[in-house]
């Protein structure tokens, strides 16, 4: 498909994900008051429409007619920028994740994925990394002190973890050879020839899928990494002047953030838009326009749920995880990324890529025993990370009780 | 070594972030997939009142609606915070009637002495809670009102029953 119908399915598919993407953020943020209820023994939201579902909206008018404050030290041109910069990179992260098997129409056969951009999740990581601006300048412009430290506390906490976040992406590159996304999720499926691993990189990979889920956590300031907000310290730090529809304009980056990162979990460890245990919907287009597979509308359809339903679950996991761990002390948080998880990625893109020049060097070919042997190697990995690193207390970030008891014995 | 700090020193398996982090997560699942809530949907489901509950009074009335209350006097003097408001009067056949019976349910302490002290068992108080209002003056009930509520009065303690609710 090229020229006209080109520009037509994209401004589509484009104006279709931008859409969806924010009604699924209306959902999200349903669902975290529903999940935080049900996680504490209530019923959340439930009185407004069917199971409480219009909740939403009302919320939404609610902040449309709320007063607009202006702080007097506020410094004003950044301070209306920093939402904006909120809730644009969030929403357009989403462009390089594809959503289904690719679509036939009478134009030709349409890929279910905004840009099929050759950079792939290269673009995720240069674009997420502009979400710093939003904490740091909307933290500073505010001219308040509790938003100053939460601006600054967010800027050091997303740069920390965007080394670990890239990192931990590494491995998966060992494995594809691609940073395209439709390619990596095309990688998980069955396909003849040998190109293809036919399992989900969760197997092969879970301890880089841990890492990629802890740095992603930390990167979209959510629980236990929410250093940023900290109503307790700092009443919500760097959003605590804003109000209205800029304060939700902050939410809704946040909530986009973490559904785009469920994403790209998704679409980098479960297999993306792939439905498990069916060859059917393996349908790929090579770059020389041959089509592998029989695309259909059923399939689109049907992979288009597979992704959601793998998405909604990994949400799902964010928010179980953010209504059960406490948040981290500062200096624990700047632990746990510089000196735990950054060391730890590295070790592992190490094992990971020995791993594969040792399997490629038996002559193994690609498939269920390659993902078998890696899958061992990540639990030999797991196994030192839980048993070595959590009793040496390398995991509990700073521990700086035995580092005064030792201090205090004459040791460091 | 600056400042003060005070060393706490916790058994490794204590300490563990991973083990503490597991169990955490474990038992919120567990409370999550559990459907039964504590909370009460409370204008679809009420409360279920005990007998003896103290709430709003209301008066006991006769056949021909008359309110019972004969304007003895005993409720306005034994209540403890003066929240009622009683001028008697005479009909033409002698008997005795509450001519303004005022009762500020703002003021009452819901303690129950004017059900106990009244003879003819005209004044109650009820097993009832809703009564928020717009105003303050509205708080004050008059006869006509007080003869209006129709919820269950409340039950006296019974002295045979000790433990009796």
């Amino acid at each position: 498909m090229s020229g006209a119908p080109f520009v037509v399915a994209t401004a589509i598919k484009a104006i279709g994900a931008f859409t969806v993407l924010l009604l699924a953020v209306m959902l999200a943020t349903y669902a975290e008051r529903r999940i935080a209820g049900f996680i504490q023994d209530r019923s959340g939201p439930n009185r407004v429409g069917p199971i409480g579902l219009l909740q939403v909206i009302a919320d939404g008018l609610k902040n449309i007619l709320k007063e607009e404050t202006l702080p007097a030290q506020a410094i004003k041109p950044f301070f209306f920028l920093a939402p904006i910069l909120a809730i644009l990179p969030a929403t357009v992260l989403i462009a390089v994740v594809p959503f289904g098997a690719p679509v036939p129409t009478p134009w030709g056969l349409t890929e279910l994925i905004v840009a099929d951009a050759s950079i792939g999740f290269l673009y995720v990581l240069a674009i997420g990394s502009i979400g710093v601006y939003a904490v740091a300048l909307g933290g500073w412009a505010s001219g308040s002190k509790y938003s100053l430290l939460g601006g600054l506390r967010g800027s050091a906490q997303m740069i920390s973890y965007e080394v670990a976040l890239a990192l931990s992406l590494v491995p998966l590159i060992l494995l594809t050879g691609d940073v395209r996304v439709p390619e990596i999720v095309s990688m998980q499926q069955s396909f003849e020839g040998g190109a293809a691993y036919g399992t989900w990189f969760v197997l092969p990979l879970f301890v880089g899928l841990f890492f990629f889920f802890v740095a992603g956590l930390a990167e979209t300031n959510r629980l236990p990494f929410d250093m940023p907000e900290a109503e307790s310290e700092l009443i919500t730090g760097y959003h605590t002047e804003y109000s209205a529809m800029k304060f939700s304009m902050f939410m809704i980056g946040e909530f986009a953030h973490v559904i785009t990162v469920g994403a790209l979990v998704t679409v980098f460890f479960l297999g993306g838009w792939d439905i498990p245990f069916w060859t059917g919907d393996d349908i790929r287009v090579l770059d020389n326009g041959v089509v592998v597979g029989e695309p259909s509308i059923l399939i689109s359809l049907l992979t288009l749920a597979a992704f959601t339903v793998k998405t909604g679950l990994v949400v799902g996991v964010f928010m179980w995880i953010r209504w059960t761990l406490p948040r981290f002390r500062y200096d624990q948080l700047m632990d746990l990324g510089w000196k735990f998880l950054l060391e730890a990625v590295t070790v592992y893109i190490l094992v990971i890529a020995l791993a594969i020049l040792a399997l490629e060097g038996l002559g193994l070919p690609r498939g269920g025993w390659y993902a078998a042997a890696l899958f061992t190697i990540n639990l030999v990995v797991a196994g030192i990370l839980i048993g070595l690193a959590d009793r040496k207390a390398w995991i509990r970030g700073g521990n700086v009780s035995a580092r005064l008891t030792r201090a205090a014995e004459g040791g460091e | 070594m600056p400042g003060k700090v005070k060393v706490v020193n916790r058994p490794e398996s204590e300490a563990s972030y991973v083990r503490a982090a597991t169990k955490g997560m474990s038992i919120t699942l567990k409370h999550m997939l559990d459907p039964r809530k504590k909370t009460q949907q409370y204008p679809d489901e009420k409360w279920e009142l005990a007998p003896r509950h103290r709430g709003t009074h209301r008066m006991e009335v006769h056949e021909d609606g008359r309110a019972k209350c004969v304007a003895c006097g005993l409720c306005p003097t034994v209540c403890p915070v003066n929240c009622i408001k009683l001028v008697p009067a005479e009909d033409e056949n002698g008997e005795r009637f509450a001519a303004v019976y005022e009762i500020d349910e703002f003021r009452c302490i819901f303690c129950g002495m004017c059900q106990e002290v009244c003879p003819v068992e005209a004044i109650h108080l009820g097993v009832h809670y809703e009564n928020a209002e717009y105003s303050r003056e509205r708080w004050v009930y008059d006869l006509e009102r007080l003869c209006e509520q129709d919820h269950d009065v409340t039950a006296l303690w019974d002295p045979a029953d000790k433990a009796s609710q």
